[in-house]
């Protein structure tokens, strides 16, 4: 009866607080789940917070640790999704010598070719940004490694969903109480 | 389990005054119906204090002997009253030694609002005299928590505290209040908190759930009723009563649900979990429909999860949805509050009885009774047991008494041998099992309900983790009384040594002081009893006394707590020896 283990990114819908974050993480710390991702953002609607938490685990514990979530009072809702439910991204930078983008051809190819954008440029080091997919970022800093990178970073996943959320209704249903 | 309704009498007034933080703080409690509060002074909640000091007349601060004795007395006053505890500390080690109880109210839904002094707001992070992280070390043991730094965001800040402690499943909230706060000056005005828009404290229930539920009780042959503690946090006792009596269905109660239904009615069936009843445990593996009420299925009432009740339908009522499918999987879940969704209930179950099924639970509580239950309050053997002591206390206090246990053996014979005619009686440590709970929580109960007969029963162990708080009791003239049985043992893990460890008693002997002299030192009448023939006398003393009373009972030295399902064992697999 062993459920399979699947990739799922948990949305979560909360007032601004400071002391949220640590009590949404220990959900996670307490059960031993590795947070594979998290990222905090405002959201669609004013004065309200999301967060975008990317997990692996299985379907019955995300339906336990979305209601943890919202247990919190400071929750407003809580959601998980598939990689199928959402469209995601994650963006990423490099900072790499700026003599190679001349002495090196190649980079000005792998640069048009993983449609990155190049941000910045001096006379040392110049920085280049792109968002997609893991793998795109991956395949794209493996072909850079070879000329060697100064500085990599990549963020968390960010996500919207396919369906709607409705946390809109639930606040305005709350406000005519 | 039950939002209490705010209650609106409270003369609030509406027009604003310019004072400071620490009279806003005590006007809050005031304007919140908080009439006593438990704590100890020190440096960053001093201002506070000695506003306490001039409304004295109004809210009455009850002087403990350690923080830790403040937060259970809190909980003792919120168990039986029902109402939110109110316990206060100063920062630092007053702070943190309140933990322990702000953890046991967590796992209990105890509703409790502790506030505590906090350096000031400059010195925040800078490593200052007495400065803790009080808010992150309560976080995973508080329903919420809060760090104030301005004077004008107290109001706010204590009404949403009562509000977030008392709604929904109730829990501790913790409200850290710096020091330039409470010396500052603002507006006050008071609002009571009526609701916050990211929480939603009482789910509604579905007719459609309660028809689900219904049609399975309807049809069921042999329906089982576990009900636990939100039954009495819902206010629900007369519902699950008439539950009970229309259809006909044996129910079994947890440790926190004990007392709300009377222990003699009829279909009382006992307490289920690891000192349960027998018939009640082994049953859980025969019932066709399990009734789960406003309990959360622990482990200590499960036993095996792979190996419990899986023949059986389990719809399961509660408040919170998280509880839902945490533990044991249901066929049919109804949200809400008890009080409402068993009124629900009521209405479309059909009248019925299942009396050959009940005759099976009647028929293993002989065999029980028999094996066990026999010996621990009838004994013949020359030794004092637990067992007849809690049966002596029963017939003084007529069933009528609060119990206040501690952790241990003593507390499952307590729980299993205690008569409880009226709800909110059992007042005991269940989800954390913490030691050093029942004295402190006994003074917390008899100063909610004075009136009411409150008897802590403590072990040897257990009664000098917080032995301080006899000083509470002599200060405050509160009459509680104190019944330790003295087995010279901690005597649950001796008895664990005994069957697991084969009987390697390591550091559970104990060489205890002169008991009677230590509470006479505090000018408490004491007594020791060592023999049979002198209990009874010595428990009629006891309850008949106005004023608190300490009893020592010397029993037997290796006696062992049974029924018992081992830990990891299924609940058929409950021993009787
Ligand atoms: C604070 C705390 N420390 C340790 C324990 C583990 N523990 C559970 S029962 C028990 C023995 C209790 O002994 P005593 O108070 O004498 O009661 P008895 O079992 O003999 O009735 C211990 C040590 C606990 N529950 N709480």
């Amino acid at each position: 009866m062993s459920e399979d283990i699947k990739t799922y990114t948990i949305s979560v819908y909360t007032e601004n607080n400071i002391g949220l974050l640590n009590r949404i993480s220990a959900i996670f710390q307490r059960r031993h789940i590795n947070i594979e991702s998290l990222t905090t953002s405002q959201s669609e609607i004013d004065g309200v917070n999301r967060f975008v938490i990317v997990v692996n685990i299985t379907e019955t514990n995300a339906i336990k640790i979305v209601r943890q979530i919202e247990k919190q009072v400071e929750t407003i809702r809580a959601y998980y999704h598939t990689d199928e439910e959402t469209i995601f991204t994650e963006s990423c930078m490099f900072k790499i010598k700026s003599d190679l983008l001349f002495d090196e051809p190649q980079i000005q190819n792998i640069i048009k070719e993983s449609y990155s954008n190049i941000v910045t440029v001096n006379k040392d080091f110049f920085v280049l940004e792109k968002s997609g997919r893991r793998h795109e970022i991956e395949s794209l800093r493996r072909d850079l490694n070879v000329f060697g990178i100064m500085q990599f970073v990549r963020s968390g996943r960010i996500a919207v969903t396919k369906d709607e959320m409705k946390v809109t209704e639930l606040l305005k249903a709350f406000n005519n109480q | 389990m039950k939002t209490q309704t705010i209650n609106n009498k409270q003369d609030v007034s509406n027009k604003t005054e310019r004072i400071t933080g620490s009279v806003a703080i005590v006007k809050s409690l005031i304007a919140e119906g908080v009439d006593i509060l438990y704590g100890y002074p020190g440096g960053a909640i001093m201002p506070v204090y000695d506003e306490l000091y001039k409304f004295q007349d109004q809210i009455h601060h009850v002087l403990t002997r350690h923080e830790q004795g403040a937060a259970h007395a809190a909980q003792g006053y919120a168990r039986i009253s029902g109402k939110v505890g109110v316990a206060m500390a100063t920062s630092g080690p007053g702070a943190t030694n309140l933990i322990t109880g702000i953890a046991d109210a967590q796992i209990d839904s105890t509703p409790l609002v502790c506030i505590t002094g906090q350096v000031f707001s400059h010195l925040l992070g800078s490593d200052a005299f007495q400065e803790t992280d009080i808010v992150g070390i309560s976080t995973p043991v508080t329903k919420w928590n809060c760090q104030v730094t301005k004077a004008e965001d107290i109001p706010g800040a204590i009404a949403k505290a009562f509000y977030i402690a008392k709604s929904g499943r109730p829990g501790p909230v913790l409200v850290d209040i710096t020091k330039d706060a409470q010396v500052n000056e603002l507006d006050f005005k008071y609002e009571k908190c009526v609701g916050i828009r990211s929480y939603n404290p009482v789910p509604k229930t579905s007719q459609e759930s309660i028809n689900a539920a219904a049609e399975l009780i309807n049809n069921a042959k042999k329906p089982m009723i576990v009900w636990g503690q939100g039954v009495i946090l819902g206010q629900a006792e007369d519902e699950l009563k008439a539950v009970i009596e229309k259809a006909g269905i044996p129910a079994a109660w947890t440790i926190l649900g004990a007392s709300a239904l009377p222990t003699s009615h009829p279909l009382n069936i006992g307490m289920v979990g690891m000192h349960g009843n027998y018939a009640p445990n082994k049953l859980t593996n025969e019932c066709d429909v399990l009734i789960a009420i406003g309990m959360r299925f622990d482990d200590r009432v499960t036993g095996s999860l792979d190996t419990y009740a899986k023949q059986a339908k389990i719809i399961h009522f509660d408040i919170d949805p998280a509880e839902i499918d945490k533990n044991v999987k249901t066929d049919i879940a109804v949200l809400g509050d008890s009080k409402e969704s068993l009124a629900m209930l009521v209405e479309a179950l059909n009248e019925n009885t299942h009396e050959s099924w009940l005759q099976e639970f009647k028929d293993l509580y002989a065999i029980e009774f028999e094996k066990v239950i026999k010996g621990d309050i009838h004994p013949t053997k020359e030794g004092l047991t637990m067992g007849e002591v809690l049966k002596q206390i029963n017939i003084e206090s007529k069933g009528n008494a609060a119990i206040v246990s501690d952790v241990g053996q003593h507390q499952m014979i307590a729980c299993r041998y205690a008569d409880f005619n009226v709800t909110k009686s059992n007042i005991t440590s269940g989800g954390l099992g913490t030691m050093g709970f029942a004295l402190p929580a006994a003074i917390g109960a008899k100063m909610a309900a004075p009136e009411r007969e409150v008897v802590a029963v403590i072990g040897d162990g257990g009664y000098q983790m917080n032995i301080q708080e006899l000083g509470t009791i002599f200060q405050q003239k509160a009459a509680v009384k104190i019944v330790v049985l003295n087995n010279e043992f901690l005597g649950m893990v001796r008895q664990w040594q005994q069957l697991f460890f084969d009987k390697r008693y390591a550091s559970t002997e104990m060489t205890n002081p002169n008991f009677v002299a230590i509470a006479e030192g505090y000018y408490i009448k004491a007594r020791k009893v060592t023999k049979r023939d002198e209990l009874e006398d010595a428990v009629k003393e006891m309850i008949a006394s106005k004023e608190s009373y300490f009893l020592e009972v010397c029993v037997e030295k290796e006696d062992n707590v049974f029924p018992m399902i081992p830990s990891g064992a299924s609940v058929s697999d409950i021993r009787l020896s």
